[in-house]
């Protein structure tokens, strides 16, 4: 992705912007503005609450490009509370920490650096739970 | 120094990043364990943490407390001397991720230890003159020492962010304010140097102690106050020593100094020093009680503040974590983990 593609997405990866479903009430993320409950539009915002638990989780130890920096490190599939799976990337945790149903919260972290020249790419992560 | 309309905060928050480099680490290193250590431990950023990303932590927190509506928020201020960009400000990520944007100003302010509360004294001028009522000032570093340098032991990171509105609506509001600056190079970094050079014992009488002892005195003769009129007082804090003997020449016991000083668990936090020692204060404090607070920046200046903590803070401050639930939040890494995580390891 470049820099206009990263910058059109921010909202949802700098804090959790999703949408909610006037219709049923859905809360969906990513956006994607069709309601995958009733099928009907749904645009109107929805900021999340960054909590939720992990549901799956596995490390990763041979980094894709711009990733290398982190390894190893545990992707998870986070179920928010307020019901969609979202993919992150958990941080402030050790190899071997995270566990199915931990609690966690979203931050707010770099993801990558386009190299020493390039942009700084910020977005969500999950760490456990502070208090 | 008072604004026309009285100010003060509504909201503040900190943070501090989970890892944690013991001094004894540095002095093993370089020089073998025969050198004496300033501090317990520092606190160091995960790879995936900057001056952006600690503020955005604190600025949530600091919400957390305020309860108002981030789109109320008329300028997101970010005082640090190591932002992720030489050019692009740290100040509109934070302000896009606490949902600020785009009815706000946006910037960084520089001035070594002190940029945090230079952007605090013009928040509060921006409140207290009536323009906006809302101003986010936040102070964070990720401070580097040269490897080997006497600062590698303590230079540290963190960030505190501090929401200023009407005193009416403060858990703590500005009695009144005091600056002290001159033209003193006791501390520099010239452009694409990745270290900053400093001049030892430079740093001390001419520097620190000059500066901070001026503000803070000239603020207590503004105000006609004394040291026992205090609960709690906190001093930039770059080693335990500094602040310690910076309290006993303007007569303030170690107990008054003791909740704030926060330096040999966490490391200078350049310019979160002296705002996280507040943050860890208003913690703790009780309604009535009155805080004095210091900073100082190389370069140098002083600015020198006293606020009262309103019968707000009680119900404010479990709305989000303590200053304390962060420091010990700890996970102690070696020197070699170390390099790695600040990019300290060249691989050609
Ligand atoms: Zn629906």
């Amino acid at each position: 992705m470049g820099i206009p593609n990263h910058w059109r997405t921010q909202h949802q990866r700098y804090r959790l912007v999703g949408e909610i479903c006037q219709h049923c009430g859905a809360k969906l993320f990513p956006p994607r503005d069709v309601c995958p409950e009733c099928s009907q539009p749904a645009y109107e915002p929805f900021t999340f609450s960054g909590r939720g638990q992990v549901y799956s989780h596995s490390t990763v130890l041979h980094a894709p490009r711009g990733y290398e920096e982190f390894v190893p490190y545990t992707v998870a599939l986070v179920k928010l509370e307020e019901g969609p799976l979202v993919t992150a990337q958990l941080t402030d945790v050790d190899a071997g920490e995270a566990y199915i149903g931990m609690p966690v919260e979203m931050v707010t972290r770099k993801q990558r650096e386009d190299g020493e020249e390039g942009a700084i790419i910020y977005g969500y992560k999950f760490r456990p739970v502070l208090q | 120094m008072r604004p026309t309309r009285e100010v003060g905060i509504i909201g503040y928050g900190a943070y501090v990043p989970r890892y944690r480099l013991p001094a004894t680490e540095v002095d093993r290193v370089w020089t073998d364990g025969y050198s004496g250590t300033p501090i317990k431990e520092k606190a160091v950023p995960g790879p995936d943490e900057d001056t952006a990303t600690m503020s955005i932590e604190a600025a949530r927190n600091a919400l957390k407390r305020a309860g108002i509506d981030p789109v109320r928020i008329r300028a997101v201020w970010v005082g640090s001397e190591s932002p992720p960009y030489a050019v692009k400000p740290a100040a509109t990520i934070v302000a896009e991720a606490i949902g600020a944007v785009p009815e706000t100003q946006a910037a960084d302010w520089e001035f070594a230890c002190k940029a945090g509360t230079e952007a605090m004294q013009a928040a509060i001028g921006m409140v207290g003159s009536g323009m906006m009522d809302y101003a986010l000032a936040i102070g964070a570093d990720t401070a580097q020492g040269r490897p080997g340098d006497a600062l590698e032991y303590t230079a540290g990171a963190g960030s505190a962010a501090y929401l200023l509105g009407p005193k009416e609506e403060s858990l703590a509001y500005f009695e009144a304010s005091y600056s002290y600056v001159t033209d003193t190079p006791d501390f520099f970094r010239r452009p694409y140097q990745h270290y900053p050079q400093h001049g030892s014992r430079f740093t001390g009488e001419p520097a620190y102690f000059k500066h901070l002892l001026a503000a803070a005195q000239g603020l207590l003769n503004e105000l006609g106050y004394t040291a026992k009129d205090f609960a709690a007082a906190v001093f930039h804090q770059p080693n335990v020593a500094f602040p310690q003997r910076a309290a006993k020449e303007l007569g303030f016991s170690r107990e008054q100094i003791q909740t704030g000083l926060l330096v040999s668990e966490i490391g200078n936090t350049y310019a979160a020093s002296s705002l996280l020692g507040l943050t860890a204060i208003l913690d703790q404090a009780k309604p009535g009680d009155r805080v004095l607070l210091v900073s100082y920046g190389s370069g140098a200046g002083s600015d020198a503040f006293s606020l009262i903590v309103t019968d707000r803070v009680v119900e404010r401050q479990n709305k989000a974590p303590h200053t304390r639930d962060y420091i010990a939040r700890r996970k102690e890494i070696d020197y070699a983990l170390y390099v790695r995580y600040r990019k300290k390891l060249h691989m050609h």
